[in-house]
């Protein structure tokens, strides 16, 4: 698959460029609309909107919904200027296409918190666009000047009792030029953004009605399961076939460049028979993999001077003047993304067309895949993106994709490709792992006068887009590197070390590396000092108000300094993510040697929201997801496998183990900010450094753990 | 060929008899809206109700729901307390990717079917072999007390 992918990529690399960064309103490009099914007696008034001569109105959704509620909140900003009813319009995934392109990551990509934030003023002039050109249809129509007009509810009215449905007027303004000067609501007008409306795609998701990925269904559709090998990156050598051509249902059983894979009536049949192949595999070099070698490599590469990324003053000089000094290291390891809709994708490939269809996150990407692997132009492949069973960043890379794909090019018929969970956890793209060294000096008082940090690990970017890493700085690797805190001597930098082992982004991406290392070492530091823990980050804070005013409220609300229950202690941390201030309070016990948690209280500036309800959602699941990464997270490997394979060895939080959750939302006016990700970084360090309160024993190593 | 009861309707499937359930509900019958999360009774996705009780359908062979009442997601609305659990699911906007929810609203719904004024010990009980990745938790406890006319309402 290497040499398939990797020319996809570039070209992908090379188109994205030239959009990368600018923001793209909703015009109608011709590629726009390639791909899009749309009925006749349906108008596209632009690439966001189309409208039905029944007046039924349809809003584009161009990031996939996994969860955090794009499907709700981005439609709501279309419609806001669009004056339609939010709760009568219906919404349709985008199809590929540059329009889409997210304008803070260069590619059709949901990731990186940033749908809200790239949408929030191109989705509301894409509505206001619409809008205007339904008023000026309106105004043509009745020859009337367009300001006598109005637009409410989908219609528009005028002068002497004039009124005009959007839909009778749509096929007219979808021909009108989009007008250039678009004036947006004042936010004080605003009828649904900033309001806690009920998400729309409850309903059908506790009906069971949610089509995802693995539920789609083709005419004359097989199922395939697919034989991996069981070290990453390893190839086939031979097959025996023999019995699983023999049993039930099996129709195929075809050679792909990740492995065999077998194609039968049913995916139990496929599945079952996938069991009996006897498979030689050329494991390759990763064979060599296993735990202790990779960590012993992060700690060597500790050695290699790296990449700054901040130097300020003299930390030599910072450290010369300090009465104390303080050291750390800290140790994070690989994560799996373990949504829990396992991969899977449907393909149909043709001689002359492909139509793909399921759960991604980076359209782009698996149209470019798609084209490289079957030959076919980018125009003759349609691209149709599913509700997704969870992403959290292992949906942008696209290899089951790809495996579909290239089984529908050999069987010459529709197949839907479905992993096993142990497939899935054993052929992840892994959260990196990451060791960080830190010391500071402390002066008499207790004042830091220096700070060093340093960390080693994989880079995800030098494997996905390349040219973004430049002079060994991948620029994801530094998110909530710099400490808020006001320290004169600083000295920042990282090491990119490649363990072998593929690496993927996974939600908060490096945030929760560098929040762990920085919250905890504050609290160490804070500890050397003497000092309150609360009030020492706070007195260095003084040049930080977002950050100082989160904190104050995170302890207030949680009662900081007030007694607690004997056997509980309370840590404290704070964090900056994809524009977001939060800070947090977790109150842990320890019972029979298990760390407890019992109550996470989050104060949070994300500036203006679109949807409060989905924003506290996304705290509550930040929270749960970094529970689970702070207590259980670790994916190990043996002679370069994963030993972990199932959720009896890679533990989730489950219900009984879900803490009290408090949540405090600053009202902001400030520009909006990522609510997805940021949470989940807060809880390793507070877990932490409650844990530190209550026994004095630093926990420096993740998962957390007293054994 | 086998006859199977599933949401009160006469079912045949064409399935060896010790396919598990999961798969003759969705690849048979096409009824996708259990779920298929772990294959190994791990996660609960794949819950569904054989004659009231919950079981994991992807350890459970056909053969163990002959002769039994069958019921998925698609049919639970038609219990009382289904359409109670899926009232409240909606009130308090559970789902996220909702992947796992079908399997959640199969385990909740048979708590409270069993004990309608269910506590917090009760609802760990029930709910903790049912997996959420989105991290629903909170809701889906605010949830079930509501449904059962309690606290979180």
């Amino acid at each position: 698959m290497t040499q398939l992918k990797n020319p996809a990529r570039r070209n992908f690399m090379k188109s994205s460029a030239a959009v990368g960064g600018s923001l793209v309103i909703g015009v109608t490009l011709p590629d726009a609309f390639r791909g899009m099914a749309y009925a006749a007696s349906e108008s596209a008034v632009n690439a966001w909107i189309r409208v039905g001569s029944d007046n039924s109105i349809t809003i584009l959704c161009a990031r996939s919904e996994m969860g955090q509620g794009v499907v709700m909140a981005l439609p709501t900003l279309v419609a806001e200027e669009l004056e339609v009813d939010l709760s009568k319009i219906k919404v349709d995934f985008a199809p590929p296409g540059e329009v889409y392109i997210n304008g803070m990551l260069g590619g059709q990509i949901t990731g990186g918190s940033t749908s809200v934030r790239d949408g929030w003023e191109k989705l509301r002039i894409a509505g206001a666009q619409a809008r205007m050109m339904l008023v000026s249809a309106a105004a043509q129509k009745w020859g009337v000047d367009a300001s006598t007009l109005k637009a409410g509810n989908g219609w528009v009215t005028g002068p002497g009792g004039k009124k005009a449905s959007y839909g009778s007027l749509a096929e007219a303004a979808s021909k009108l030029t989009p007008p250039k000067d678009v004036a947006l609501k004042d936010p004080s007008k605003f009828r649904y953004v900033g309001k806690p409306l009920h998400r729309m795609d409850t309903a059908d998701k506790i009906r069971g009605k949610t089509i995802y990925g693995i539920d789609v269904k083709l005419p004359g559709m097989l199922y395939a399961s697919l034989a991996q090998c069981p070290v990453i990156g390893g190839k086939v050598v031979s097959v025996d076939d023999a019995k699983a051509k023999s049993m039930p249902g099996v129709k195929h059983v075809v050679k792909i460049t990740d492995g065999v894979a077998v194609v039968a009536d049913t995916w139990w049949q496929a599945r079952t028979a996938r069991d009996t192949l006897s498979i030689t595999w050329d494991e390759g070099p990763g064979k060599a993999l296993n735990s202790e070698s990779i960590s012993a490599g992060l700690a060597a590469a500790m050695s290699s001077p790296g990449a700054t990324i901040k130097a300020q003053g003299s930390v030599a000089d910072g450290m010369k003047a300090a009465a104390k000094t303080v050291e750390a290291t800290y140790e994070m390891p690989f994560l799996s993304h373990s949504p829990l809709e396992p991969m899977n994708f449907t393909a149909d490939v043709r001689k002359d067309s492909a139509l793909l269809i399921g759960s991604i996150q980076f359209q782009q990407l698996a149209l470019g895949m798609a084209a490289a692997i079957t030959g076919l132009k980018p125009e003759q492949i349609t691209v149709k993106t599913t509700f997704l069973g969870g992403g959290f960043g292992r949906r942008i890379d696209c290899d089951y994709m790809a495996q579909a794909v290239e089984i529908s090019k050999i069987t010459g018929v529709p197949v839907k490709l479905v992993w096993t969970r142990e497939d899935d956890m054993t052929h992840d793209f892994y959260r990196p792992i990451s060791h960080t060294q830190m010391s500071a000096g402390l002066d008499a008082s207790g004042k830091p006068t220096a700070l060093s940090f340093k960390m080693s690990s994989p880079s995800v970017t030098s494997r996905l887009f390349p040219p973004l890493v430049k002079d060994g700085v991948d620029p994801l690797m530094t998110e909530a590197i710099l400490v808020p805190y006001d320290i004169p001597n600083q000295s920042v930098a990282t090491v990119i070390h490649d363990t072998g082992l593929r690496v993927g982004y996974l939600r908060s991406v490096s945030h929760a590396l560098n929040v762990f290392a920085n919250e905890s070492f504050i609290d160490e530091m804070a500890a050397a000092a003497g000092k309150d823990p609360y009030e020492y980050r706070l007195s260095l804070l003084e040049k930080q108000p977002r950050f100082a005013n989160v904190l104050k409220l995170a302890a207030k609300e949680a009662g900081w300094g007030k007694p607690l229950p004997k056997g509980h202690a309370r840590g404290i941390g704070l964090m900056e993510g994809y524009d977001t201030y939060m800070s947090q309070v977790t109150e842990v016990s320890v019972v029979d040697g298990q760390i407890k948690v019992h109550r996470v209280v989050v104060a949070v500036d994300l500036g203006r929201m679109v949807n409060p309800n989905i924003v506290r959602q996304q705290l509550e699941s930040n929270i749960v997801f970094g529970l689970t990464a702070a207590l259980y997270g670790n994916i190990t490997l043996k002679d370069g496998r994963v030993e972990q394979t199932n959720f009896h060895q890679y533990k989730l939080l489950r219900m009984p183990e879900t803490p009290k959750i408090e949540m405090h939302i600053v009202n902001s006016t400030e520009k909006p900010g990522g609510i997805g990700e940021p949470g989940m970084a807060l809880l390793s360090p507070t877990v932490a450094n409650a844990v530190y309160a209550l026994t004095g024993k630093r926990l420096r190593k993740m998962p957390l753990s007293l054994a | 060929m086998a006859s199977l009861d599933i949401n009160g309707k006469a079912r045949e499937v064409n399935a060896d008899p010790n396919t598990p359930l999961l798969w003759v509900i969705r690849d048979s019958l096409g009824m996708t809206g259990t779920k298929f999360g772990c294959g190994a009774q791990l996660c609960g996705a794949c819950t569904v109700h054989l004659d009231g009780k919950p079981v994991r359908s992807c350890g459970t062979p056909l053969s163990a729901a002959i002769g039994k009442k069958v019921t998925t997601i698609e049919g639970i609305g038609a219990t009382e307390a289904g359409k109670k659990v899926q009232a409240a699911w909606a009130s308090l906007d559970v789902p996220q990717c909702g992947y796992c929810q079908s399997g959640q609203i199969m385990s909740a719904t048979a708590l409270l079917a069993e004990k309608p004024k269910p506590t917090d010990a009760d609802i760990d009980n029930a709910m903790a072999g049912n997996i959420c990745r989105c991290g629903t938790y909170p809701r889906i406890r605010a949830a079930i007390h509501q449904a059962a006319g309690g606290k979180g309402a």
